[in-house]
């Protein structure tokens, strides 16, 4: 099925409803669906091969999104944060290509060979304001297995790589989670997340096809989120866990309650246990819901639901409280498995990379598939499961300390200092060493002055095991993050590596 | 009938239209309110009444199934009209929704 099917049912069983606010006053989803197969049309005639995006978001992403879809191209939003070097090289990947790009960053992509560049304003103009242009729709192709979307990773090394999201993918991982026009009338999303993320993505498809109103804010700052919340009476909202701290700061300097707020859900990396407690104190009545997804999976995976939360913080079982830090159960519509370093499949409790197998899940890159034949795609992330089947994820393969042939996940030891009093932010990692192969070390950023690295010491042995007990120590005014709410922990690293340590 | 995923139908007696989720495995009729659909798009009045033994009704965003062909269908619009395939009525598929994650 292809992602334009969910918008064309949308607009003809609920055309008057607003899909997504504008300054206008917003476009009814018969009127995205016109307006995205006029500029369809456009982009079938231009002869190119991809349709680009580079800009902050906003209402042009979903009519250029479905565009893209009417016009059997596929989409490609690129990180406008990226050097200007790196990100002329991704236009030279995808050329020829139809480049939408906000007004004031046209002139970082000037004179490029096989280049259709439109300033977002001049897109706007066109296809978003004014009278809506009568014409059909392109011929609307039928291939599920086209490209959809095109999302470059960060990568850590080398060239970034192009994640593929075929249009069965997506409609797979939508119709599956989300109900059709389930959402009630004034049910409206905050979209924050960039254009370039895996869930902004995802945030379209559902809203669209759930009949649920989309706001976008242009980026993120925490006092734009709540002022936005408020005045466009949102009620779903996603957020990553750096984002949802500063909104609680932000929030509590205000007073603002956020009456309208029914749902948040958050994912994208760890939740620190402070920060949900304390968000599950300041907002009773909203339903908290973590997902655990990957792009490569088309989003969500896995998630833990607001009565999973509400039975975790009202537990003192101390089992089913730490369920709060977990990512709940996978996806009544996908396998999924953990697998030890010979491939066994691990019991409860056991660590291991995890593995997933769906509809939804594309595992694919760009002239590389990295699925296996019998469809089961290996995460590259740690983690197990307990006994109900909620999964504990741990962070990266990559980011796993090997102390002297034993595995020690950073996350845990984090956890257990960002629950120490001073400690304000914190990564662990794994520094070389000439007896042990790696040694664990953490990075702090605190309050005030400074604080005991022997009671720190003292409260983490206490807490897990001595061998994951920080050997060296360091300060920091703060921590590398990317945009997405991603600890840097590889610049962390290098940075340390040549360094010597205290004590 | 070429039922594809994807592809959508519409009653011939009655307001409900339906989007192929899963195509059925043998080749068949799909019907709704006692009458073969037909595509959308296709140019055709609504004719006849709805049969009163085929009149449970569709509803929009609902799923239908019949486990013995395999096919499922998702309401997209609303009708008095029910579904089956062969002659056998389609059953409701009831699901959990999920919350909101995106």
């Amino acid at each position: 099925m292809r992602t334009t099917l969910l918008l064309d049912i949308a607009a003809d069983a609920a055309g008057d409803r607003i899909a997504v606010d504008t300054p206008g006053g917003g476009l009814t989803f018969e009127a995205l669906q016109r307006r995205a197969q006029a500029a369809g049309r456009w982009l079938a005639d231009t002869g190119a091969a991809h349709v680009l995006f580079i800009g902050l978001n906003g209402p042009i992403l979903p009519v250029l999104f479905f565009a893209s879809g009417y016009a059997g191209l596929p989409f490609v939003p690129l990180n406008y944060r990226l050097p200007d070097t790196d990100l002329r090289r991704l236009i030279e990947r995808t050329a020829p290509a139809a480049v939408v790009i906000d007004d004031d960053m046209a002139a970082r992509i000037a004179g490029m060979d096989g280049v259709t560049i439109v300033r977002a304003g001049e897109f706007s103009a066109r296809f978003l304001e004014g009278p809506p242009a009568s014409a059909a729709a392109p011929d609307n192709p039928e291939n599920e297995s086209d490209i959809a979307v095109l999302l470059f990773t960060s990568g850590t090394t080398g060239e970034p790589k192009a994640a593929v999201l075929r249009h069965g993918n997506l409609t797979s991982y939508v119709m599956s989670t989300v109900e059709f026009l389930g959402c009630d009338e004034g049910e409206a999303a905050l979209v924050s997340v960039p254009p370039y993320h895996i869930a902004g993505i995802s945030a379209i498809l559902t809203s669209v096809y759930g009949g649920r109103r989309i706001v976008y804010l242009p980026a993120f700052t925490a006092e734009a989120w709540v002022e936005t919340c408020a005045a466009a009476n949102v009620t779903h909202a996603m957020v990553v866990p750096t984002m949802l701290d500063r909104i609680l700061d932000v929030m509590a300097r205000s007073g603002e309650s956020l009456p309208s707020l029914r749902a948040l859900s958050y994912g994208g990396g760890r939740m620190p246990q402070s920060v949900i407690t304390r968000a599950l104190e300041m907002l009773p009545k909203v339903d908290f819901v973590n997902a655990y997804g990957l792009t490569e999976t088309s989003s969500t995976v896995a998630l833990l639901g607001a009565e999973d939360h509400r039975a975790a913080l009202a537990s003192a079982d101390p089992l089913v409280r730490r369920r709060l830090g977990s990512v709940g159960r996978p996806l009544p519509t996908l396998e999924l498995e953990i697998r030890d370093d010979e491939g066994r499949v691990c019991s409860a409790g056991e660590r291991g990379e995890i593995f997933v197998r769906g509809d939804q899940v594309s595992g694919e890159y760009l002239h590389r598939k990295a699925i296996a034949d019998d469809g089961w795609f290996a995460t590259n992330d740690a983690g197990w499961l307990d006994t109900d089947g909620y999964l504990f994820v741990e962070g990266r393969l990559d980011d796993v300390i090997v102390r002297g042939g034993e595995n020690i996940s950073p996350g845990e030891i984090e956890e257990a200092l960002r629950a120490c009093d001073g400690v304000a932010d914190v990564a662990v990692l794994g520094l070389p060493d000439e007896v042990w192969g790696e040694k664990v070390a953490a990075v702090l950023v605190c309050y005030g002055p400074p604080v005991d690295c022997e009671a720190l010491a003292a409260h983490v042995r206490k807490t897990l095991r001595s061998a994951r007990t920080p050997e060296s120590w360091h300060f920091r005014d703060s921590l590398p993050y990317n945009e997405t709410g991603k600890l840097l922990r590889r610049v962390l690293k290098a940075e340390l590596a040549g360094l010597s340590a205290t004590p | 009938m070429d039922i594809k995923p994807g592809s959508r139908w519409k009653s011939t007696v009655c307001t409900a239209e339906v989007v192929v989720v899963r195509p059925p495995k043998p080749a068949g009729v799909l019907q709704c309110g006692g009458a073969p659909v037909h595509a959308l798009g296709t140019e055709s009045q609504a004719s006849g009444e709805v049969h009163p033994d085929h009149s449970g009704g569709v509803l929009v965003g609902k799923r239908y199934t019949d486990i013995e062909s395999g096919i499922e269908v998702l309401g997209a619009k609303a009708g008095k009209g029910s579904l089956a395939f062969d002659g056998r009525p389609l059953t409701l598929k009831e699901a959990k929704p999920l919350p909101a994650s995106d």
